[in-house]
């Protein structure tokens, strides 16, 4: 039988940016500023989804998989580097798989002081058509699998290859994760309604993600950093009314390729330089904002 | 709903890659590569010279670049002819006028069918890889037991009649391969592949009739990626290759010897109105002396000589 759909899946109440109460930041800095560096293993052979396809060809798909492979080999050192050279750390969205497939690449981001969040199994594993049971089997595994990696205890989600089903949310509030990297309706934090626990949408970004940047905006390395620089200038700026929220989500087989890191690098500089920002990872935006607008967590 | 409960099996999930390939390597954990005559970064230009059939196969796929109008496609027909007469004569020209020697991947078709131009190719010095018989012998997984052994074994032959040496490098149509082919490019003696864009150095393959080197051709730093696709201009390519060149040059200090690969286009590149800025783009590579250009077998012998 069908899903019943919903027009409105009512994951909160209409909140007008404008009047809203002043959220700030710590040390009275304007915008949050949080890069999420995407640790991905995608799988050579993967099993079909019946709801999409993991690869456009047919398996094996290398060019898709060995630009994603370079992830691993050589862009995610030289994207860390320069992220730590400016002191900006990470907060993962992790395939959980790579910490039994590459522990290196894991232990790598941990040692670097970055916090894991799931990103799935793999990003060639959906959501999509997964029952209850299937569901909770992905993050359980998520969380164990993490926690025996790192000693870290997953507070956020991001769907894997941001496939959901409609009771995901619900499902990730009820093993007690926090936040939220899957909802695109805001420049600040956002309670969402779930059955159980408390859930907040921390402001991820596809428009200035880089895989948009690079693949659907097509931005050459220079326009992207200045795209970069205008978002976090914008949102600098609007957080003297009430705090403002800026993620850089990143893949570093696209921004640590040797004609984008360069440019790339620059962006951390200025920001790191600007003094608004309130350099942060992910978690602790989240308590923050809990801590202003109060409630049990 | 339900997915099928084997869709929450992973019998891959161990440490290391998902197949038998070739192990995980970080790049920073590797012994440093020092390049001939001290150079911290080789520039390996790759020339792809194909010859597009203008009756289309699509077995098993359609190769990028090719026809795509009703038949007959004159304009896509005769628009990559341009760049097998006109736009590598512009390009060879680029390279020679500063001595650098570059790769050309070669259809055989071109070798057939146009001796004075692999003539002149092979009296600048340069070296000729394989790149299938024709723009139609695209190779995937699903294809006829024996065809992929065939376009194999006919792109090495006719090359190895018409150049007077047998190709030591293949690039596959749009890096396309099926499970097989790195076997049987063993198996034929092909000593280096292009079509994995997983690294930055060379690194070795495995395959049940033994070793073949993979040297990563850089499919975003190609001209088909940044003008063809991202629709970028020429002085846009030229800067994003310099701050490529920049940054791998400053990487050589620490760790070794960087390569930076140019996967090059005639009927793209070689246009009147991108030359210019692609001439100034090569004399500016040239002129720094950290820099030097090599073809890929000059990369994979002295690559192979320290490993």
């Amino acid at each position: 039988m069908p899903e019943q759909q919903l027009a409105d899946p009512g994951l909160y109440d209409y909140a007008p940016y404008r009047g809203r109460p002043k959220l700030e930041w710590p040390g009275g800095k304007t915008c949050a500023v949080w890069v999420a560096p995407n640790l991905e293993f995608y799988e050579l052979d993967p099993p079909q989804n019946p709801h999409r396809k993991s690869w456009t060809k047919p398996h094996p798909d290398i060019v898709g998989y060995g630009h994603r492979d370079h992830a691993n080999r050589v862009s995610h050192w030289r994207m860390a580097d320069v992220m730590s050279r400016h002191g900006f750390p990470g907060s993962v969205s992790l395939s959980v798989a790579l910490c039994n497939h590459i522990p290196e690449v894991v232990e790598d981001a941990a040692a670097r002081g970055w916090e894991f969040f799931s990103h799935g199994i793999y990003n060639t594993r959906y959501s999509y058509g997964m029952d209850e049971a299937q569901e909770r089997a992905i993050i359980e595994d998520s969380i164990r699998t993490v926690r025996d990696a790192t000693g870290q205890t997953i507070r956020g989600w991001l769907a894997p290859a941001l496939t959901h089903t409609p009771r995901t949310l619900d499902l990730i509030s009820e093993y007690g994760i926090d936040y939220t990297c899957d909802l695109y309706h805001d420049d600040q934090p956002t309670d969402i309604r779930v059955k159980n626990g408390r859930l907040t949408a921390i402001p991820y970004s596809l428009e200035v993600n880089d895989h948009y940047g690079f693949f659907i905006y097509n931005m050459s390395p220079r326009e992207y950093a200045d795209t970069l620089i205008r978002q976090y200038e914008r949102l600098a700026a609007e957080g003297e009314k009430s705090g403002t929220v800026m993620c850089i989500p990143l893949h570093s087989y696209l921004i640590g390729q040797p004609h984008r890191i360069g440019p790339f690098e620059e962006v951390l500089r200025y920001i790191a330089a600007d003094g608004r920002a309130w350099i942060a990872r992910a978690g602790e935006i989240v308590d923050s904002y809990r801590a202003q607008t109060g409630g049990a967590a | 709903m339900t997915l099928d409960p084997t869709y929450l099996e992973y019998p891959m999930r161990r440490r290391g890659m998902d197949h038998d390939y070739y192990p995980y390597s970080a790049m920073p954990t590797r012994k440093p590569v020092s390049w001939p005559g001290g150079k911290s970064l080789l520039v390996w230009p790759v020339i792809s010279l194909e010859y597009f059939p203008m009756a289309p196969a699509d077995k098993p796929f359609r190769a990028p670049g090719h026809m795509q109008t009703a038949y007959p496609d004159y304009r896509h027909y005769t628009a990559r002819e341009y760049g097998t007469r006109v736009g590598i004569y512009r390009l060879l020209d680029a390279f020679e006028a500063v001595g650098a020697r570059v790769s050309i991947a070669c259809n055989s078709a071109i070798a057939q069918r146009y001796p004075a131009l692999v003539a002149d190719i092979l009296e600048g010095g340069h070296e000729i890889i394989a790149h299938a018989t024709d723009m139609n012998a695209t190779i995937s997984s699903g294809m006829p037991e024996g065809e992929e052994e065939t376009i194999i074994a006919e792109t090495l032959d006719v090359l190895e009649q018409n150049i007077g040496k047998r190709p030591r490098g293949w690039l596959s149509i749009a890096r396309s391969q099926s499970f097989d082919t790195p076997r049987l490019l063993a198996e034929a003696g092909v000593e280096y592949m292009c079509d994995w864009v997983n690294d930055e150095l060379p690194y070795r393959f495995k395959t049940t009739a033994g070793e073949i080197v993979n040297i990563p051709l850089n499919h975003e730093l190609s001209d088909r990626q940044i003008i063809n696709v991202q629709q970028q201009s020429v002085d846009s390519y030229a800067l994003q290759i310099e701050d490529a060149a920049n940054w791998l040059l400053g990487e050589s200090g620490d760790h070794g010897g960087r390569m930076l690969p140019l996967h090059l286009t005639p009927y793209i590149m070689g246009l009147p109105y991108r030359m210019d800025g692609f001439d100034a783009l090569v004399r500016r590579l040239a002129d720094n002396p950290a820099i030097a250009f090599a073809t890929g077998e000059e990369i994979l012998d002295s690559w192979k000589a320290q490993q």
